[in-house]
């Protein structure tokens, strides 16, 4: 205690003093700007499309669930399948997960949006009959030019789609099991798109851009993944052949019928989440000792924490340590995998060195998945286009346009920078349809693009009465219900996850902070009774001497040691203090506003959108936020 | 009042007192006086305070009359004994509870027409017989329960919130307390919690009658440009005597004000009082000179806050009525009641 300066007998001394202590602290925090507050909405923030997360959870809440769908299906074009195998940034980033321990099951309200909406037909951009002329190629049918196309579509864009597979959907059908994205969910979304009218060229494989060049196509994306899956050469590899087989390869070949079978022991190599596909799909085709082997230690690998999870609840164990050393034969027959046990070893700067033990083990087995990462493969991209290449065999694409130095060409999804995953392809996609468009009209690709949609709108309805509910659940993360694991494991198109019903559902969107409600502060109003910092359950506000943020972090209330979020900086108040709010951890709980008994405090409604090339594709999240403009 | 509940998350990385609690364990309901109130930043005051003290709760007993302070009580420590009494009337019943039970640290909490007005004789009498407890008066001047009639504390300077002026005099609760015996006079600002918490602190590690006046803005009758007791005013007016850093027993804290102007004031319990003196010719013990720099200072319009006065010979009513030293529910049945063989003389020697 006692940090507070005497108070001189005038006020205007004091407030000499602190006009000094003003120049040397933080400048006040500009609200105006829309990243301020987007950056507090930590889930959109996260999500590499900008999805509105808490708006649709809201929606979620009031059984508004074709709303909710429409909200995400703008913004990230397939809210059923993502709501199923979304890489989920935002959860880690969620507020939630730094009060307690586990974050707002945002990935699976998404699939509660998507399981019970109503039909959509007359929500969906219409498509003109006349076309606009322009014609662009999209290479490869996964997320990122399936996004393309859509966004391009409704303006009247021809859009011819190649594929080397016989469907659309690119890793999302070939790479991911139908136990955890069922093939219905899946051809909805993605043939929604194909029937606005793009031209499929699908089980055609493109060998030459320079001849699809020589189309005259107004612009051509590329958006062909990162296909090819990585392979060890060891000891034996080349007598085991009919034995091995790369993940990616055999995931596919499951998908569309060639595989239907493996053998009885599977040895699977690799901690990734394609590991945990091939060893659960493994399982499935008759596998009986099925085993994850990883080279690092369990707590550094790859995979997600929840698929980790969902491979062991059905009984599949894994090896860590494990460095694969050699394939193993025995009177010419194929007898398994020999591994070294591995050491993490760490350096003073927590640089991880694997140390072999010396130990040995031999793994007995039939069969050998090998899903060790993935590799682009550009090889067919002529290298005398003028389209340039990084030194590690990767185009030079640009962060913000998603253009290659080749005019007219793009990339996006895996293809662009090597692999990322569903929702960062869409982000991509998104960028390259405004990009393509800008292009095609001949305007500059960065002065030109679209500024993000934004609006601040008091969610005051009367005394402590808000436009949400900002009452706090005091409840922990609902599990999803599961299949019952002995008829999932039986049938490889069984899925496992049941999904939310609607009371689940209604429970845990509760658990939403509503992080985009933001709260608001007018300095002119306040007059420092203290009654929002003796409320707040956070301890997140301070009347505080100014100083410079270092410093002010250390002397709030509770230390803002979470340098990732803002602290909230007022203008100058009376006493010459200012207001210093740590972002961190708030809740939105709405009672600094409750309790000020000058509306110093409001709680406004901060609405977030990413502008996209089709107006028509963003009618949903345009009324979202300029209703709340006009409100 | 706000319809919800006080959200029970708390910071992650709230700190925890030796037992092991954070200050949210000292909370109580949510406060239904008016946003702003005065009063909700001196309960703030006093959870930050027995937070610090590592206060159990069971040892605490709140006590109070009627009022908008008086309610307060029920917005700390939820887990406290407490008693919210007639009208005036909390200090007789903080005395029949200490001297039935010694063992429990009593709050009592009140304002200024419980104090000033109704209640001004027991609040006397309380002082004179040297209670040991701590008594705090939240003083915004007004009844703001009743729509922000003027209280007896009401300067005289000081108009209504509709322009009626004042006709009396003011009573100054802490003048009367350093006259009455009051062992221990703090007087400070709601606004003010870096002054207000190590004082409450100091407060309840007093043996003996501690006084606290708390200026107390009331926003909604008592805080326009006229009156004496809002927000600006006393922050403009208030003229600081000592600040104070409350030292718990076996703690020692870094002094790093000039020599000459910190004195150090030990309290009973080994606990002790750093006073970093303003006014260097200031000296708390002296009974005459607080009244008179009150006086003097009150007469220039500023109000006079830190602590103004200190017995340090913290006597209590039990010491000078030599109760027993165990409270009456740990003395076993046996020893309290004298059986009906020695009663019978006792009787007899009134008869």
């Amino acid at each position: 205690m006692g940090r507070a300066l005497p108070r001189g007998l005038k006020l205007a001394k004091s407030m000499d003093s602190s006009v000094k202590e003003m120049q040397r602290g933080m400048p006040a925090t500009d609200v105006g700007d829309p990243q301020y507050f987007h950056k507090v909405v930590d889930c959109q923030w996260a999500c590499p499309a900008h999805t509105p997360v808490p708006e649709y959870i809201r929606l979620i809440a009031q059984r508004r669930f074709t709303d909710a769908y429409m909200l995400n299906w703008e913004s990230n074009v397939f809210p059923g399948i993502l709501g199923r195998v979304c890489d989920r940034p935002c959860e880690p980033a969620c507020r939630r997960g730094r009060i307690e321990d586990k974050p707002v099951a945002i990935c699976r309200l998404k699939r509660v949006a998507a399981d019970y909406r109503d039909d959509i037909s007359d929500r969906l951009p219409a498509i003109p009959t006349e076309g606009n002329g322009k014609r662009v190629a999209l290479l490869g049918a996964g997320p990122a030019s399936l996004t393309v196309a859509r966004d391009l579509l409704p303006l009247g864009y021809s859009c011819t789609l190649y594929d080397k597979d016989p469907k659309a959907g690119g890793l999302m059908r070939t790479n991911i099991p139908s136990f955890r994205l069922p093939e219905k969910v899946l051809d909805e979304e993605v043939y929604r798109i194909v029937d606005f009218g793009v031209e499929a060229k699908f089980g055609e494989e493109i060998t030459s851009l320079k001849s699809l060049l020589d189309e005259d196509y107004d612009a051509v994306f590329i958006g062909t993944g990162a296909p090819k899956g990585k392979d060890l050469s060891l000891p034996g590899r080349k007598e085991a052949n009919d034995k091995i087989q790369i993940g990616i390869s055999f995931l596919t070949s499951v998908a569309f019928g060639h595989v239907k079978k493996v053998g009885k022991r599977v040895v699977v190599i690799g901690g990734g989440n394609t590991a945990m596909d091939c060893c659960r799909t493994a399982v499935r085709l008759g596998g009986e000792d099925v085993r994850v082997t990883v080279r690092s230690p369990r707590k550094d690998m790859k995979a997600s924490a929840w698929e980790i999870e969902e491979a062991e609840q059905e009984g599949i164990p894994i090896y860590d340590n494990h460095s694969p050393k050699a394939f193993v034969h025995e009177n010419g027959k194929f007898k398994g995998v020999l591994f070294e046990i591995m050491r993490a070893e760490y350096d003073d700067n927590g640089k991880r060195k694997l140390v072999a033990t010396g130990e040995e083990v031999l793994f007995e087995c039939d069969d050998v998945l090998m899903a060790i990462g993935q590799d682009n493969a550009f090889d067919w991209i002529e290298r005398d286009l003028g389209l340039e290449f990084e030194t590690w065999g990767m185009p030079t694409v640009d962060t913000k346009t998603m253009m290659s130095t080749l005019p007219g060409v793009f990339f996006g999804g895996d293809s662009a920078w090597g692999p990322e995953n569903i929702i960062v392809a869409v982000a991509h996609g998104h960028q390259a349809a405004i990009s393509i468009d800008l292009h095609c009209n001949g305007k500059d690709l960065s002065e030109n693009r679209p500024a993000p949609g934004h609006s601040l709108i008091s969610q005051k309805m009367g005394i402590h009465e808000w436009a949400y509910e900002n009452d706090y659940a005091d409840t922990g993360r609902i599990d999803v219900p599961h299949a019952e694991l002995a008829s999932s494991l039986k049938d490889l198109k069984v899925e496992v996850e049941l999904g939310f019903d609607d009371q689940l559902a209604f429970d845990e969107a509760e658990r939403c902070l509503n992080c985009d409600v933001q709260t608001v502060f007018t300095p002119q109003l306040c007059i420092e009774c203290d009654a929002c910092m003796d409320i707040c359950p956070i301890d997140c506000i301070n009347f505080i001497n100014n100083a410079p943020e270092t410093e002010l972090r250390q002397g709030v209330r509770v230390p803002a040691t979470n340098d990732t979020q803002d602290l909230y900086v007022s203008e100058a108040l009376k006493t010459g203090r200012i207001m210093a709010k740590d972002e961190d951890v708030c809740v939105h709980c709405g009672l600094c506003a409750e309790r000020c008994p000058t509306g110093a405090w409001d709680m406004q409604k901060f609405t977030y959108m990413e502008t996209q090339a089709a107006k028509s594709c963003q009618r949903n999240l345009d009324a979202y936020v300029h209703w709340s403009k006009t409100r | 009042m706000s319809y919800i509940q006080k959200p029970t998350a708390f910071h992650p990385a709230l700190k925890k007192n030796k037992l092991g609690l954070t200050r949210r364990d000292y909370e109580g309901a949510m406060s239904t006086l008016c946003a702003g109130c005065g009063h909700d930043s001196i309960t703030a005051a006093i959870i930050e305070a027995c937070f610090k003290l590592d206060l159990p709760a069971h040892r605490l007993a709140k006590v109070s009359g009627i009022g908008c302070s008086s309610k307060a009580p029920t917005y700390f420590l939820s887990r406290s004994h407490g008693f919210n009494s007639v009208h005036g009337r909390m200090p007789s019943i903080t005395t029949g509870a200490n001297l039935a039970n010694r063992d429990l640290i009593y709050l009592g909490v009140s304002g200024d027409g419980d104090t000033a007005s109704i209640g001004l004789s027991q609040f006397c009498h309380a002082m004179r017989r040297q209670l040991n407890m701590t008594y705090i008066v939240m003083n915004n001047g007004c009844y703001g329960l009743t729509k922000g009639q003027f209280s007896a504390t009401n300067d005289k300077t000081s108009p209504s919130k509709k322009g009626e002026s004042n006709l009396f005099e003011a009573i100054d609760l802490a003048q009367i307390a350093i006259q009455l015996g009051a062992g221990f006079v703090g007087r400070s600002f709601s606004g003010d919690k870096a002054q207000l918490v190590p004082m409450i602190e100091a407060a309840m590690s007093y043996n003996g009658f501690a006084f606290l006046d708390v200026i107390s803005p009331c926003v909604t009758f008592n805080n326009h440009p006229g009156s004496t007791k809002s927000y600006d005013y006393v922050r403009g007016h208030n003229s600081v005597l000592d600040k104070l850093d409350f030292v718990p027993a076996e703690e020692e804290i870094e002094i790093d004000y000039a020599e000459g102007t910190t004195s150090e004031v030990d309290l009973h319990g080994g606990a002790k009082i750093h006073l970093h003196k303003l006014d260097t010719g200031y000296d708390p013990t002296n009974a005459d000179q607080a009244i008179n720099t009150i006086r003097t200072r009150l007469n220039k319009g500023e109000v006079t806050t830190g602590l103004l006065y200190f017995d340090g010979r913290e006597q209590d009513l039990h010491e000078t009525l030599g109760t027993s030293e165990r409270a009456l529910n740990q003395i076993p049945i046996s020893e309290l009641c004298p059986g009906s063989k020695n009663l019978a003389p006792i009787n007899d020697r009134f008869r």
